[in-house]
């Protein structure tokens, strides 16, 4: 498990030239170890959870090669299957990101559940009195109208966070089983179709205000709006002053607060900026999948969202990857139910145990002298290469 | 029939009543998991995963009343279960930068996975019921026997606050786990083992939790389902706040809430059929308010212990 010797002597040989910066080669190299460690520790927290739970269905009697079997034909192995894995990813972009940008300054929001159906909700009750409006319009006041909506509940989360002190974790949880009671008090109130007889919805949309499939493909434009975001969240928090920002207010909040950073802003920002992102989730179900608002919207997008945030270690651009993975698994749920004979709750099982080994994993960064350029041994060459925040043995 | 002569409904009396029975029945979940939850933070740690281990609790003790006839293997099993997630939370925590707040979040959905897979099977049968003893027998009323007739367990968990008080202040072991939460360096230099300490005091708190799921299952609301917590074991960890990491005042604040909770099933017990849903989020509500009162930006609270700041 300790560091291998040919990358020791490669890059000593490679170090011997004298300059105040790394030669260029081992600066690529340094650059792709740390790369490589983001990934391998992830990836082998998934295989080693695999197999785990291949142990655990083993021992129920059912075959851990059938459930993979499962996951493949019903997740990723035909068009038709890829295609509904993309459908359910696309809330879960949404999700995570609503877990990762609060992240950047250190807070744990777990309320996003809760923002998805706000945000359904709020666009379903825009679009009625809209009836009959442009499309575009209804479709762009509808999704404004959810982004608020979400921006406010989960922005109020933070605000409590900066100004109270209120645990974040808590609050944001709180406030979800509020929102999910507020939503289905006004499903079966005021805002119920009284045409929904057996489950309570709210009006249908307007034609005009359905969102439809991206072109060429079945899965709805929520996947298109969901990538950008992920990629102008990455932007955002790697390549923007206001992401330094938070990244300096999440590592120390006194230091940032002396450099006179607004850091109460901050964090009512990222996690209002989180729940508007969430909030969307619930505007594409609505408006994409379901037609109108009701129970359907709590469909615990909110929670797998969060083991997508941890296993995307909170990376914008890795969340997509994650997210086609999880929703691809979460398809497959249906067949492996009918087939395997297990309960539904089979992939929670998986989910939780992925989740705490992903934990675990946090562990080993570092730990490994292959992945920690500062570790190889060249006191010039690590004179010119930064240390990843991992403490020196 | 009854020298009282009252109005076939009660009224606001009935209200009354049933908040108040209500309070007693709906509190001694959010009670065990408190004090439990008071243990762990006690030296040091939270453990946000308790609303899983109150889930595999009610499952377990469940099952096992199911299959053994008995409602007390099920407490027994469902205290054994619930210690070895705690025991899990602590271990793991032990990992170098693991961070013990997305643990907890983790064992929540591991909990309440593994109780939904293994509790499919047992939805439909019904289990035998924890005792109570009808304190309200002197009593014509109805409504006043329904009120106080009082779990074994909700006795038990009053006089297990009490316990724990005087435990922490004045036994050896609730010595060393109050140092341990206080002062990391004060109790290394003292030759504890803080971990192994964290450990067991996790553990503890699992036991308890678990406790406070069977008696969801196995007396109030009496079956098992999957929605039976709803987030109980999180607002309960909410509470410990609101308490001060005080066993006795656990105890006042789990009957507050209790109340809170019966509030919604009170109101539709006598018609109030409206907003339905917003009663039931009043405990949701109140445990917000109370977490908005009780924090403080700036300086820790009173009776916190010292070693937790860093937890948050």
């Amino acid at each position: 498990m300790v560091a291998d010797t040919a990358t020791t002597d490669a890059a000593s040989a490679d170090g011997a030239v004298a300059a105040p910066r790394a030669p260029a080669g081992l600066q690529l190299r340094a650059w792709a170890a740390r790369r490589a460690e983001a990934a391998i520790i992830p990836l082998g927290a998934l295989a080693l959870g695999l197999g785990l739970f291949s142990l655990f269905l083993a021992s129920l009697g059912k075959s851990p090669a059938a459930f993979l079997d499962l996951v493949y034909r019903g997740g990723f192995g035909s068009s038709f299957a890829l295609q509904n894995s993309l459908q359910r990813a696309a809330p879960l972009l949404f999700a995570a990101l609503c877990v990762a940008l609060p992240a950047r300054l250190g807070l744990v929001v777990i309320g996003g559940e809760g923002a998805i159906v706000l945000g359904g909700l709020a666009a379903a009750a825009v679009a009625t009195p809209l009836s009959g409006a442009p499309g575009s319009l209804g479709i762009a006041l509808m999704a404004l109208a959810a982004l608020l909506a979400g921006a406010l509940w989960l922005g109020a989360v933070g605000a409590l966070r900066a100004w109270r002190g209120v645990n974040e974790t808590i609050a944001s949880l709180l406030m979800s089983y509020i929102a999910i009671a507020l939503a289905n008090h006004l499903i079966e109130g005021w805002l119920r179709d009284p045409g929904s007889l057996n489950k309570p919805s709210t009006r249908t949309l307007d034609e005009a205000f359905r969102i439809g499939p991206l072109p060429g493909l079945e899965v709805h434009w929520g996947l298109a709006v969901g990538l950008v975001a992920c990629l102008l969240a990455w932007v955002l928090t790697e390549r923007t002053t206001l992401g330094f920002a938070a990244r300096i207010a999440g590592g120390n909040v006194r230091a940032a607060q002396i450099q006179g950073l607004p850091v109460g802003r901050l964090i009512t920002g990222f996690t209002a900026l989180g729940g508007a992102l969430a909030a969307l989730a619930g505007f594409f179900e609505v408006a994409a999948v379901h037609g109108n608002a009701n129970g359907s919207l709590v469909a615990g997008y909110g929670y797998t969202g969060i083991l997508i945030a941890f296993l995307a270690r909170q990376n914008p651009l890795a969340i997509p990857p994650v997210a086609f993975l999880l929703g691809g698994i979460e398809a497959s749920s249906g067949l492996i139910q009918r087939r395997l004979h297990v309960p539904d709750a089979t992939i929670l099982v998986l989910e939780g145990l992925l989740f705490l080994l992903v934990l675990m994993g946090e562990t080993l960064y570092g730990r490994f002298k292959v992945f920690s350029p500062h570790l190889w041994g060249d006191k010039q060459a690590a004179a010119g290469l930064k240390p990843s925040g991992a403490p020196a043995p | 029939m009854s020298g009282l002569d009252l109005p076939g409904d009660l009224g606001l009396w009935s209200v009354l009543l049933a908040v108040i029975g209500g309070a007693i029945r709906v509190s001694t979940p959010f009670l065990f998991v408190s004090l439990g939850e008071t243990i762990t933070e006690r030296s040091g740690r939270i453990n946000l995963g308790l609303e899983g281990t109150l889930v595999f609790g009610a499952m377990s003790a469940y099952a096992t009343a199911v299959l053994t006839g008995s409602a007390w293997a099920g407490v027994a099993v469902a205290g054994l279960a619930g210690g070895l997630f705690g025991l899990l939370h602590g271990w793991i925590c032990r990992l170098p930068r693991v961070n013990d707040v997305a643990l907890g979040i983790a064992l929540m959905l591991f909990g309440s996975g593994l109780a939904f897979f293994f509790g499919k099977a047992f939805i439909q049968p019904s289990a035998p019921q924890l005792p109570a003893i009808p304190f309200g027998s002197w009593s014509d009323l109805a409504q006043v026997r329904a009120a106080l007739q009082i779990n074994v367990l909700f006795l038990i968990g009053a006089a297990l606050s009490v316990f724990l008080w005087w435990a922490l202040r004045n036994t050896r072991i609730g010595l060393v786990v109050r140092i341990v939460g206080d002062s990391t360096d004060a109790a290394r230099a003292m030759g504890y083992d803080v971990d192994r300490v964290r450990l067991l005091a996790t553990g503890a708190g699992g036991v308890l939790a678990g406790i406070g799921g069977a008696y969801l299952s196995l007396y109030y609301p009496g079956s098992w389902n999957e929605g039976i917590s709803s987030g109980q074991g999180l607002m309960a960890v909410a509470l410990v706040v609101f308490a001060r990491w005080n066993p006795l005042a656990c105890f006042g604040a789990a009957l507050l809430f209790g109340g809170a909770g019966a509030l919604g099933p009170a109101l539709q017990s006598v018609g109030v059929s409206q907003g339905y849903y917003l009663f039931y989020a009043a405990p949701y509500v109140l445990t917000l308010g109370v977490l908005i009162a009780t924090s403080s930006p700036n300086h820790a609270l009173a009776g916190a212990p010292g070693e937790l700041g860093q937890a948050k």
